[in-house]
């Protein structure tokens, strides 16, 4: 089948989809952007979190084809003309990146949670990513880095 | 983190970026946007997608296979059995005992048996599951203590036993006026890795293979698919992919020889890249111990002696099943001084799923018997917890039971001193049921639960041991680019996230002064790097990395004392300039590369280690010791054996602190593992079955189950190490989960002798 979707702000067409597919194995093989990771594929991990229409999805666990018309932002799509965002600024600042394979749904993931709550407690923060697994890290430096980027934006 | 604790710090010269400061990792820029290509993220023309068809039996004879309705779905290119592995159907670590793909026999649930290539992964799957595989299923061994009774169906010819490791040192009948003893078990821990295994190999012209994949070890990688394709490493050629997280679940061979089988087969670029169930059986795990200790102390708990037996269940094949009864074997005991000593440890087959290197090898299962121990010995002879392991811990001279003097610091009372004097968490606060056991599922509002304190210590071998010739190659280059000097570092070693490419950056910043430094993408175009486990890369890679910086520093005074007529002698190289004796510049980098590189290749080793006697176990096995203690802080909800850990706090010994966030980076992570153990990690296998293959069902550690972490530093350099510098990576993990198991103990009063220690554990329900 055709999907037709808008991804990181373009519409793009992706021609011979097979139905099964998932949105996650669309994004990754079909058009050029495996920044969402395939750490479990059963909506466990959260490594594949994307944005579809702003609200934050396991990627692995839509189908293809209920993106047809909707928009989709990505790890991708949220550094801004080659300019990290704060809450990736702040991920490599503070350590919370080591393998790196939870990183990608994890940012996502704090992205939307400071979309939303400009200054999280710990708790909160804890909470909002307790979707997504880390096994490097044991979690510290995540919260360091959610922390740091919420106070830089608000301050900014 | 305190670096002024020690005061035995080796002072290095400050050069920004380089050994001692903190630098970010090259790498974090491009995972953060999500541009790093990790091995499960390649792609090429023309490619096509391999499944596997594994075992649904844990012991069955193959009678045959019939693969014609697989070969008739359209999109397959190729499905093949064990008749089509051209070189010798066989791998392993240390032995090649299990099969490529099985032929005549499947020992384990979940073992290869056919692999299929197709044009999308789905296609693939179905054609696999069209193979016809007609099994006659055999009577398995699935309890390790029945796999050694002389009557058990033999999982190998000629039998069930892989290794038994027999210790004996002091007294052989040992007296003592207080005896405490126990017998313990510690379940199945998978690593858990978030990158599954995944590989992309590619046809050369020259009837070899390239193969993408992610490991933790090239060379050994590229040794066992050379025997199995039959053909020579020149034609074998592997790069390191993006590396999701490894912990001893990458060693052994897992997509490798499958992709390259079918790559050479289609003549395509074959990628193979499992989802998280295949997982679980595409890897080896951490072995189950079932372990019986018994101490004997004085009256005021001076230890006297120790008897104690350890089995590991190794499942179906070898892999490292020797070395990690090696380590139980030889530091099982912990670090303790014992004047007298038996150990028996015990490793074999089963048809469980093979178990292998995980994080800690070894010493994890014997830390949580030999900590559960001393608490009941403490408690035995009225001394109080930390107390008694500080009486007994080794010090720096002691002998360990191998017989061999740990040769540098062993600050077993000072780490567990450390912790014990961290500030404490605050109270239970049961107004925000967010904090308690049990959480929003509203279990509780502060009834019935109670607060638990446990303390652990640990000390684990860094690099491989037992007579292993244990060496890396780093190759450093030095030449002018765009008109600045460039030094490019490439060795073997794998990255797996815990940051060695950062170190090697480090190094070559302070030994040749130079700002920028590319990391070469990890190849086998340059010799062994070793395996990225045991803790040992920093050292033994790190030591290759400086050793090649040295020559290549010699070099470039060599050169420019025959540009400035005068003695390399007089000589330094330092922030990109050449200095006389009293620091004038005379030259500057630059001048001296001019347009000629300077290249060095150095295969470097460690001190020699030895084989320990096959009868006392004696020797000096290990070349370096690591030690690390931990406090866990716990509330348990008593009624419902729900537990909270409140604080997890640790203090470890890690000689030279190369890059110290990263130091703690490790520690944080080493210690959640442990925790996952302690508490909830476990492959539950019955009859040979593996029950709950997801992450719906094998839980690891959220960040609502971690709690915060101190971490305390200390910095005894190691005089034999590069750098002064000690492992880090496995003690946090070993130390940690004692601790946790010890803190539910502490605040339900139940002896709790099996981890992961479950809810009816705790409630006897």
């Amino acid at each position: 089948m055709r999907v037709t979707t808008t991804v990181n702000g373009t519409e793009q067409h992706v021609d011979d989809v097979w139905p099964g597919e998932s949105l996650l194995y669309m994004l990754r093989e079909r058009m050029g952007l495996p920044g969402s990771k395939n750490a479990c594929e059963q909506g466990e991990c959260g490594s594949c979190t994307v944005y579809l229409d702003g609200e934050p999805v396991c990627a692995c666990l839509v189908a293809a084809g209920q993106a047809i018309g909707r928009e989709v932002t990505t790890v991708e799509g949220l550094a801004a003309g080659g300019a990290l965002h704060p809450v990736q600024e702040a991920f490599v600042e503070c350590g919370a990146v080591q393998c790196g394979f939870c990183t990608p749904g994890l940012v996502v993931a704090a992205h939307d949670l400071l979309e939303r709550v400009p200054r999280p407690s710990d708790l909160e923060i804890r909470e909002a990513l307790a979707g997504n697994l880390c096994r490097c890290t044991g979690y510290e430096k995540i919260l360091d880095a959610v922390r740091l980027a919420a106070d830089r934006q608000v301050r900014a | 983190m305190s670096a002024e604790a020690g005061t035995r710090t080796t002072r290095i010269t400050a050069t920004p970026g380089g050994v001692g400061d903190t630098p970010l990792r090259p790498d974090g820029t491009l995972k953060v946007t999500g541009e790093f290509a990790y091995a499960s993220d390649l792609w090429h023309d023309e490619m096509v997608w391999g499944a596997t068809l594994r075992s649904p039996h844990p012991h069955a004879r193959i009678a045959g296979i019939d693969i014609t309705e697989a070969l008739t779905l359209p999109g397959v290119f190729a499905v093949l059995t064990a008749a089509d592995v051209p070189g010798e159907n066989a791998f392993g670590l240390e032995h090649a005992d299990q099969p490529v793909l099985a032929s005549e026999f499947v020992r384990y649930e979940g073992e290869p048996v056919a692999i299929v290539a197709a044009d999308h992964p789905e296609t693939a799957r179905r054609a696999a599951q069209r193979i016809r595989v007609d099994y006659e299923v055999l009577p398995a061994v699935t309890d390790p203590r029945r796999a050694m009774d002389a009557d058990a169906p033999a999982v190998h010819r000629p039998g069930n036993l892989v290794r038994h490791l027999t210790l004996r040192r002091g007294n052989p009948d040992p007296k003592a006026p207080v005896v405490v003893s126990l017998d313990f078990e510690v379940g199945m821990q998978d690593q858990a890795f978030l990158g599954p295994e995944s590989g992309l190999a590619v046809p050369g012209d020259d009837g070899g293979v390239d193969l993408y994949v992610a490991t933790q070890w090239l060379h050994v990688d590229q040794r066992q698919i050379c025997l199995a394709l039959g053909l020579p490493p020149e034609k074998v050629r592997l790069t390191l992919a993006g590396v999701g997280g490894a912990f001893g679940g990458r060693e052994d061979l897992s997509v490798h020889v499958h992709a390259c089988l079918l790559a050479l087969r289609t003549g395509k670029p074959v990628k193979m890249s499992y989802g998280r169930e295949e997982s679980f059986f595409g890897h080896v795990h951490r072995h189950p111990a079932t372990m019986t200790y018994e101490f004997g102390a004085e009256r005021d708990g001076t230890l006297v002696y120790a008897k104690a037996n350890l089995l590991f269940d190794g499942g179906a094949y070898a892999s490292s099943t020797a070395a990690v009864v090696g380590n139980g074997g030889t530091l099982g005991l912990g670090p303790y001084r014992f004047p007298s000593v038996a150990v028996d440890a015990y490793g074999v087959f089963t048809n469980n799923p093979p178990c292998g290197a995980m994080r800690g090898f070894g010493c994890v299962q014997a830390a949580f018997a030999h900590e559960a121990l001393m608490d009941e010995l403490a408690d035995a002879v009225g001394v109080d917890r930390v107390e008694i392991r500080q009486r007994n811990g080794m010090r720096e001279g002691d002998v360990n039971i191998t017989g061999q003097v740990i040769d540098s610091a062993a600050p077993v009372a000072e780490l567990l001193q450390i912790v014990r004097d961290l500030p404490m968490p605050p109270p239970l606060d049961p107004s925000d049921i967010r904090a308690l056991p049990g959480a929003v599922g509203n279990t509780t509002h502060g009834e019935g639960v109670v607060r638990g304190v446990g303390y652990a210590i640990a000390y684990k071998n860094v690099g491989f041991s037992e007579g292993f010739d244990d060496y890396s190659t780093a190759r450093v280059r030095l030449e002018l680019t765009g008109g600045e000097p460039v030094a490019t570092v490439h060795t073997a070693a794998a990255e797996v996230g815990q940051g060695l490419i950062t170190v090697e950056q480090q190094i070559c910043r302070t030994e040749l002064g130079v700002e920028r430094v590319v990391v070469h993408p990890k190849t086998t175009g340059v010799g062994s790097g070793g395996s990225t486990s045991a803790s040992r890369q920093t050292y033994v890679t790190g030591g290759a990395v400086k050793a090649a910086c040295e020559s290549v520093r010699a070099v470039v005074l060599e050169r420019a004392a025959a540009l400035l007529g005068r003695s390399a002698g007089e000589l330094r190289l330092d922030g990109e300039k050449l200095l006389g004796a009293s620091g004038e510049v005379l030259l500057g980098l630059g001048d001296v590369l001019g347009t000629e590189a300077v290249e060095e290749t150095v295969e470097w080793r460690h001190r020699p280690t030895h084989a320990i006697d096959p009868e006392t176990g004696q020797g000096n096995a290990h070349v370096q010791f690591a030690f690390s203690a931990h406090r866990a802080v716990v509330d348990v909800d008593v009624e419902l054996g729900l537990v909270k850990v409140v604080a997890l706090d640790s203090a470890q010994d890690v000689g030279k602190a190369i890059n110290p966030d990263a130091v703690v980076g490790q520690i944080h992570g080493g210690s959640a593992q442990g925790m996952g153990l302690a508490l909830m990690e476990e492959m539950v296998v019955t009859d040979g079955h593996v029950r709950n293959p997801s992450f719906t069902d094998y839980l690891i550690p959220t960040i609502l189950d971690m709690p915060p972490m101190q971490v305390q530093v200390l910095e005894y350099a190691d005089p034999h190490a590069p750098y002064g510098v000690r492992g880090v990576g496995e003690p946090p993990t070993i130390s940690s989960g004692p601790a946790v198991a010890a803190a539910v103990r502490a605040a339900t009063g139940k002896a709790l002798h099996r981890v992961p220690i479950r809810p009816e554990h705790i409630t006897g329900t």
